[in-house]
């Protein structure tokens, strides 16, 4: 895992990264703008029977059926509203799309290799193992959350595995 | 650009040359082989080869260069075929396509295999040739000399090619210096290059070389078109020039040869050639017929005029002392190897041609022309082009997007004034019929020949009789009905098998038909056509027909409730039965008894079923149905609580209201309902996906009574809304599989519904009641049903 760790940092001192903040309640978080295919707002979700809560369903996206993860409810957040505010970010991993619910999209930000902290070993909800990194950007905190290893974990049961 | 990237194009262009090579190598009568079969296999094998070399696949360059020796041997008639030599071939074959796809998985390839294959080719070589070569002496030089005219040389030194180390002369036309020099350095590798030099506009090299011509030739092509070089040996090369100068004058005796002409032609032809000149004199027979004919007219000219009475691969014209040493060879091979030989070396027939050309530049150009012609002739120009998958799948898509999007505008529209509006409903409905069509025709892309099925069946036909000595006729019909390309491909396996079957438990062995007064030949049939929405896949034996008796006693042996009134229908669907087999022994062909459920399960899900037809002593006939397509799926909408989802119509036998009477309670949860004394189980379909605000009345419900693999349910929901044809969607692209939902759709809304999977709808409700059991605080099924009874 800290070697994984050490190649992502490896990678990162070449070049600045650009990453898209989003918001979870009160905290921010970041993805690599890379893994991002488009933003949009959420609407026409069909529900999924038997499927865990913060999987909200599957949308139509331009003909391709694509699922919904809340991430709020995979957070275990308190407050977990659909508005008008709500939007889907399109995320591209592992040759699938997905889309993920947030409360909002702040902006786009580039951060630099040294403004990239190592994540510490915390928190049960969401393990460390999928952060890439803690941001720090004068007083804000950018959680920065490694996308591909999140959504393709055995807990976020969107990926089926051999096994099963 | 990398070369790597060309490999994918060559991986392909090369499988199918093998498919080509090996439906040649079936098709071939082993007594009397057809010349242009044969040439054809050559061809392929050559191509591979020409590739291989290119891309540095070492192994299959060398395994090609045998086999297209032994074939060069076979086409030019010294290598009489036997089958047992084709077997060889097919096995040649076979190890090639092994060969191409360790390439193609970037592997070396086995090289034991390769070593056992080329050591085989080898002792063929030397065992059938070797032997034959006294005897082919004579058979051999005719094809050297053969095509009489100053354009043989060109032919000889593939002839000659295994000697090795032959001299020759690349002449170079209109080829720039940097061309030039990569030329020669590609060149160098084939051989060594003796000398080099020459303008822009004709250079020459001279070269020692133990590859073919043809070899040479493939090389350059990757720089220079064809007709910008030819290759002819040294030492004839010059003389020809020099030969060809004295009738640049015009002037002189020519023979003209005609073959196979009869007389009233002749005599037509004699009168023609004597308005051109002056017939000196005229001999032969109808299979070859010479007419001497002193005449200041170009050969062309000759042959121009002739042409309007014979072909021209019927006639021969050439200079008088050529034709008479040429004829004097051709005498001399007698066997009929050579006849064969000189069948095929009269094929390019502008090998003549060169004869009267003005300079000896022109004629060597022209030259060279037709022997490439005949080394690259690939048949008729394919009319086709190779798309991948990902692109047609991606145009289904945005098509079904497009018919979406028109069908919101069309429920949008449909409110509107019809006459306020016209113009734009006209508009509306045109757009609609656009849309359909245009549909149709993309789904159709992805539609293949039955062919890409059937055409496999031969070599396995011809293998198992083989293995089970049996003798038997294959007939295919239909091989032009399209199905989906994902289809085509998964019922190659369960044919496969079910051929196999019939092969072995079908039809008799020979003398057991001869003793039933049955020709000795068997005839399986594989027949495809379309029906409706289906096709139907059809293998037809005239064997002996399934026996009824051994298969109701082979199912009590194996347990199975059977009964002696059963229909004969249902007695023929026990062989689908797992580890059901009656055949008395267990053959490496088939009696395992593994594959026939197997082969009704594939079957099954492709969303089809398997139909038997069977009269003892007659045949038994397998028949297939499949729907057309597994992109689009005719679907009846229902509606559960709040949410829609979609039935597959093929699936649905009819609903009804269930009537309170009707239905049953049993053994605590479980519900039946009772359709004209037929209890079926119940699956309410709000339970099994947890659909909230659903109607949980079970008589203010509808019943929906389905079928899926053979037994039928009775699904409850809400409401029937409507019935339409639906574009199948994966939902395992990007999210996973759902229990109980086979693919969702989009909906005219443009919100996605999820087609149910009955079966799997029913299975989901039991392990659903399974684990409510223990928890008794929750509300059982039990109680509920009693409520709902009650009510």
């Amino acid at each position: 895992m800290n070697q994984l760790k050490d190649a992502t940092l490896a990678a990162a001192e070449a070049h600045n990264r650009e990453f898209l903040v989003f918001s979870l309640g009160d905290e921010e978080y970041a993805v690599d703008i890379l893994k991002v295919q488009e933003i949009r707002g959420y609407e026409n979700v069909t529900r999924i029977a038997n499927a865990p809560d913060f999987i909200k369903g599957v949308t139509n996206l331009r003909g391709v059926i694509v699922p919904i993860v809340d991430l709020r409810i995979k957070f275990h957040l308190e407050k977990v509203e659909y508005g008008g505010q709500t939007v889907v970010i399109v995320v591209n991993v592992e040759d699938r799309v997905v889309g993920i619910v947030v409360d909002g999209v702040s902006d786009v930000m580039t951060l630099s290799p040294d403004q990239i902290k190592p994540a510490p070993e915390f928190g049960v909800t969401l393990s460390s193992d999928f952060l890439s990194g803690l941001g720090s950007l004068e007083d804000r905190m950018l959680v920065i959350v490694d996308i591909d290893k999140l959504l393709t974990s055995d807990e976020m049961e969107l990926v089926e595995r051999v096994a099963e | 650009m990398d070369i790597t990237d060309f490999y994918d194009t060559f991986f392909e262009e090369a499988e199918e040359l093998l498919a080509d090579m090996e439906r040649y190598l079936l098709e071939l009568d082993v007594d009397e082989p057809d010349t242009e079969q044969l040439n054809a296999i050559f061809r392929a094998a050559h191509s591979i080869k020409g590739g291989a070399g290119t891309f540095g696949f070492d192994v299959l360059q060398r395994t090609t260069h045998l086999f297209e020796n032994l074939l060069d041997h076979t086409r030019k008639g010294e290598l009489k075929l036997r089958r047992d030599i084709v077997d060889i071939f097919l096995e040649t074959k076979d190890m090639l396509s092994d060969q191409l796809n360790a390439y193609r998985n970037s592997d070396e390839p086995d090289q034991e295999a390769f070593e056992r294959i080329c050591e085989t080719l080898q002792r063929l070589a030397l065992e059938e040739i070797g032997q034959d070569l006294d005897g082919g002496a004579a058979a051999t030089p005719p094809p050297k000399a053969e095509p009489v005219a100053e354009a043989a040389p060109e032919d000889l030194p593939e002839a000659a090619n295994p000697a090795g180390g032959e001299q020759r002369i690349v002449t170079l036309l209109n080829v720039g210096e940097k061309d030039r020099q990569l030329l020669v350095e590609e060149l160098g590798q084939l051989g060594e290059v003796i000398s080099h030099q020459g303008d822009e506009q004709r250079y020459e090299v001279v070269l020692v070389s133990s590859d073919s011509d043809d070899d040479i030739e493939a090389v350059m092509c990757f720089i220079i078109d064809g007709d910008q070089f030819q290759i002819r040996p040294a030492a004839s090369g010059q003389s020809e020039e020099a030969a060809d100068t004295p009738l640049v004058a015009g002037e002189g005796e020519r023979v003209v040869t005609l073959l196979n002409v009869g007389e009233k032609d002749r005599q037509l032809l004699v009168e023609e050639l004597n308005q051109l000149g002056e017939v000196v004199s005229q001999q032969g027979d109808e299979a070859r017929y010479e007419v001497v004919l002193a005449s200041s007219v170009s050969n062309d000219d000759i042959e121009a005029v002739m042409g309007f009475i014979i072909n021209a691969d019927q006639l021969q014209i050439s200079r008088a002392g050529t034709a008479s040493e040429a004829a004097a060879v051709e005498k001399t091979a007698v066997t009929p190897a050579a006849a064969d030989a000189v069948k095929v070396a009269d094929t390019p027939k502008p090998a003549d041609k060169s004869v009267g050309r003005s300079t000896p530049k022109a004629t060597n150009a022209d030259a060279s022309k037709p022997a490439r012609g005949k080394a690259k002739a690939k048949g008729p120009e394919s009319s086709s082009i190779r798309v991948s998958v990902d692109k047609v799948d991606q145009i289904i898509n945005l098509v079904g997007e497009l018919i979406i999007t028109q069908s919101m505008l069309d429920q949008t529209v449909s409110e509107m004034d019809g006459v306020a509006d016209s113009a734009l409903l006209n508009g509306m409905s045109l757009l609609q019929r656009n849309a359909r069509d245009l549909q149709e025709s993309v789904m159709s892309i992805r539609m293949i020949p039955m062919d890409f099925v059937f055409s496999r069946f031969p070599r396995v036909v011809r293998e198992t009789a083989g293995k089970l000595g049996k003798e038997i006729e294959l007939v295919t019909e239909g091989e032009s009905t399209e199905l989906d390309k994902s289809l085509t491909e998964r019922i190659i396996d369960p044919l496969t098998h079910l051929v196999r079957n019939s092969l072995d438990h079908g039809i008799e062995p020979p003398d057991v038909r001869e003793a039933a007064g049955k020709p000795r030949t068997g005839k399986l049939v594989l027949s495809a056509k379309h029906q409706g929405g289906n096709i139907i896949i059809e293998v037809i034996d005239d064997g002996a027909g399934l026996n009824r008796d051994r298969l109701l006693t082979k199912a009590r042996e194996n347990g199975l409730p059977v009964s002696d009134t059963m229909s004969d229908d249902e007695v023929w669907q026990l062989i689908f039965a797992p580890g059901f087999s009656t055949a008395k022994e267990v053959t490496d062909v088939s009696g395992r008894g593994v594959g026939m459920d197997v082969v009704k399960r594939n079957i099954q899900g492709m969303g089809g079923h398997v139909l038997i037809m069977s009269q003892p002593g007659e045949g038994t006939t397998i028949r297939i149905v499949l729907p057309l397509t597994l992109a689009i799926l005719d679907g009846m909408s229902i509606k559960v609580g709040n949410e829609m989802f979609i039935l597959p119509l093929s699936a649905v036998l009819e609903s009804l209201q269930p009537a309170k009477e009707d239905l049953y309670a049993m053994a605590g949860d479980d519900v039946v309902l009772k359709v004209r004394d037929e209890y079926l189980p119940v699956v309410a379909v709000h339970e099994a996906l947890d659909v909230p605000n659903a109607k949980t009345k079970l008589t203010e419900t509808i019943a929906v009574i389905v079928q899926g693999e053979g037994r039928r349910y009775a699904l409850l929901v809400d409401d029937l809304v409507g019935q339409q044809q639906v574009v199948v969607k994966n939902l395992e692209t990007n999210y996973r599989k759902v229990p109980g939902v086979s693919a969702a759709t989009i909906l005219g809304d443009g919100s996605v519904a999820l087609i149910l999977d009955i079966t799997g709808l029913h299975r989901l409700s039991r392990a659903k009641k399974e684990k409510r059991r223990p928890e008794r605080e929750l509300q059982s099924l039990e109680a509920l049903t009693d409520k709902a009874l009650e009510t």
